[in-house]
């Protein structure tokens, strides 16, 4: 089992993937909004830059990255971890933050010579939140931080969906914050169960501790719960579609793209690496029926929807079902099987590339908005003319979403497939296959409008900002690109893993 | 019955007091209500395990003592944003329907936006 990790040399680089960001959010309330997007884009690449040393770290170490806080090491202590499964959801983080922050100036700029608005403000500040506390997540190494880092972010996220102020995206975010309240503290509830029965809530400490006592399988079922609410997986999705569709393009993008992704990120944690050893094929197949329903519903709806920023939320429901096929696939099954550790490989490939897809795409949607004054899909005709860019890059993202090739979205969704008859569990492969005729069903819904000629002649609210197509378009290309690189090199996921350490693949 | 089980099976009803209401009860104010209750159900099983840790001449472990502290600003912060958003959305509802305010002592308004508001009181 594993033992307990020494500090390892660049530990430092944790630290400052969380200091750079709320260094910028306390400078932008010091200061104010005249300052608050200037703090923003001169940390962006800053954090850029860390997050890729981490991972060039990482890969190269063949290690977790380690720093205990204030020297002392767990159990007495609190340790700061990354492994490869982190550093690369934190490169994630950091590209799509990356885009949008250059894509919202547009929308967030406060003018020098008009008095201080409030939503620059507001949305620079949470943007600089919304990022440190993915980065807190990514590199917590103790259940409880992880509690904490997850409240961050909902605090930070929260306050983004009804930016605008107006009473439907206000309701939207309150529902929103009830749902994520009532997910932490059923997590926060595992987290006490554990720590009654082990001692300890450092991750490392528990996989070697965990097994399947009652105990711990109540806890375990409690924090999946409450994760499942924030990751807004069927039925907990409720909360999802009005949040997602109400808030500003800026912001939908970093919700939808990396916000659920945290707490599933977690769920992962949970299960691979703390208590494999409690976690049974019954209860991955009752997460995999879950996200199974979650790919046909959320894309049955979202054919059904009237707006773009609604068929894109609901995209996501559908989306996020993907995420959870892993489980029954890559659980318990001797390591040795490819197909296993390739079902893992695929459920956070998917979790990458739909991270790009969906920000292509609600940036997309927001520009299309912008330029239309509206975002009802009837009355898209004539915009492919308008703005080719745009349309091209919703057809690439579209393509990951379906997993057609070439796209992030097609590897992951084979691996999943493959996983799936390998290991004889063909039902899994039809609900894939399903999900993607599905998927194609409400894309071409879109894009089948924006080519149509406009039915009444098109009125253009604002004219088309080539640059911010550029932004658009470059994401959509990441998530296509990441379909190009070759899958032996997704090796990075599976450094510092426990039980590949303990199977002595690595 | 000792005393830590009694506090253990009180933070347990308190946890399903809590989650029922947050679950049953339309009415945002009372859903923050009950993530409080919820919330103070957890924090009440950490002091149990506090207790329980009791060792080295400590009246209980610090640890889990540590984590009620936090996990107390935690809860705190997030009832005031819950609540700070309600008065907005009261507000933003009351001004965007003003002629709903005379109907508001007796039959309910038939203001588009207010399904998360239905029943309760």
């Amino acid at each position: 089992m594993a033992a307990i990790d020494a500090a390892t040399a660049g530990g430092y680089l944790l630290v400052l993937a969380l200091v750079l960001p709320y260094a910028g959010v306390f400078l932008s309330l010091i200061l104010g909004g005249r300052y608050a997007e200037r703090i923003a884009l001169v940390l962006m690449p800053a954090c850029l830059g860390v997050a890729i040393a981490i991972a060039a770290k990482v890969l190269q170490s063949g290690k977790a990255l380690v720093y205990f806080v204030g020297g002392w090491a767990p159990p007495l202590g609190v340790a700061l971890r990354v492994d490869g499964l982190s550093a690369a959801m934190m490169m994630t983080a950091a590209v799509v933050m990356g885009a949008t922050a250059l894509f919202a100036r547009a929308n967030f700029h406060q003018q020098r010579e008009l008095p201080e608005a409030r939503a620059p403000l507001m949305f620079w500040t949470l943007f600089q939140g919304i990022w440190g506390a993915l980065n807190a997540v990514f590199i917590g190494g103790d259940l409880f931080n992880l509690y904490v880092a997850l409240e961050l972010l909902t605090f930070s996220a929260v306050p983004m969906v009804c930016l605008d102020g107006r009473a439907e995206t206000l309701a939207a975010a309150l529902r929103y914050l009830l749902f994520a309240l009532m997910g932490s503290l059923l997590y926060l509830l595992g987290v006490a169960l554990i720590y009654g029965t082990y001692g300890t809530l450092d991750i490392v400490l528990l996989s070697g501790r965990v097994g399947a006592e009652p105990t711990a399988l109540v806890a375990a079922a409690l924090m999946t719960a409450g994760l499942l609410a924030k990751t807004a997986l069927f039925p907990l999705h409720l909360w999802l579609p009005p949040a997602h569709a109400g808030a500003p393009p800026a912001a939908s993008t970093v919700l939808s793209a990396l916000v659920i992704k945290a707490s599933f990120f977690i769920v992962l944690r949970l299960w691979f690496d703390i208590m494999p050893g409690a976690m049974n094929q019954a209860a991955a197949q009752v997460l995999a029926a879950l996200g199974s329903v979650a790919i046909l519903f959320g894309s049955v709806l979202a054919l059904r929807q009237a707006r773009l920023k609604l068929l894109i939320a609901y995209s996501t429901v559908a989306q996020i079902g993907y995420l959870f096929l892993m489980f029954p696939l890559a659980i318990g099954s001797a390591w040795a099987m490819t197909g296993s550790s390739g079902a893992f490989t695929g459920g956070v490939l998917q979790a990458i590339s739909h991270a790009c897809a969906k920000a292509a795409m609600f940036m997309g949607a927001g520009l299309m908005a912008e330029t239309l004054g509206h975002d009802r899909i009837a009355g898209l005709g004539g915009i492919a003319r308008m703005m080719p860019m745009t349309t091209i890059s919703f057809g690439l993202a579209g393509l990951s979403l379906m997993g057609l090739p070439p796209s992030g979205g097609f590897t992951a969704k084979w691996l999943l497939l493959m996983a799936a008859i390998q290991s004889g569990q063909w039902w899994w492969a039809l609900v894939v296959l399903a999900g993607g005729l599905l998927t194609g069903g409400y894309i071409f819904r879109v894009l089948a409008q924006t080519v149509a000629e406009a039915n009444e002649p098109a009125v253009q609210h604002l004219p088309v900002a080539r640059g911010r197509e550029g932004i658009v378009l470059a994401v959509a290309l990441c998530s296509v690109l990441l379909g190009l690189v070759p899958i032996s090199s997704f090796r990075l996921l599976h450094v510092g893993r426990f039980d590949m350490l303990a199977g002595g693949l690595l | 019955m000792s005393a830590a089980t009694l506090y253990g099976l009180s933070a347990a009803a308190l946890v399903g007091i809590g989650l029922f209401g947050l679950i049953t009860h339309p009415d945002p104010l009372r859903k923050i209500l009950a993530f409080n209750l919820l919330g103070g159900g957890v924090f009440l099983l950490f002091g149990v395990i506090a207790r329980r840790g009791a060792a080295a001449g400590f009246g209980g472990d610090p640890v889990p003592q540590a984590i009620v502290i936090t996990g107390i600003i935690v809860g705190f912060s997030a009832t005031a944003l819950a609540v700070a958003l309600l008065q907005r959305l009261f507000e933003e509802n009351n001004r965007t329907a003003p002629q709903a305010e005379g109907s508001m002592q007796g039959a309910p308004t038939v203001s588009s936006h207010d399904g998360d508001r239905g029943g309760g009181d």
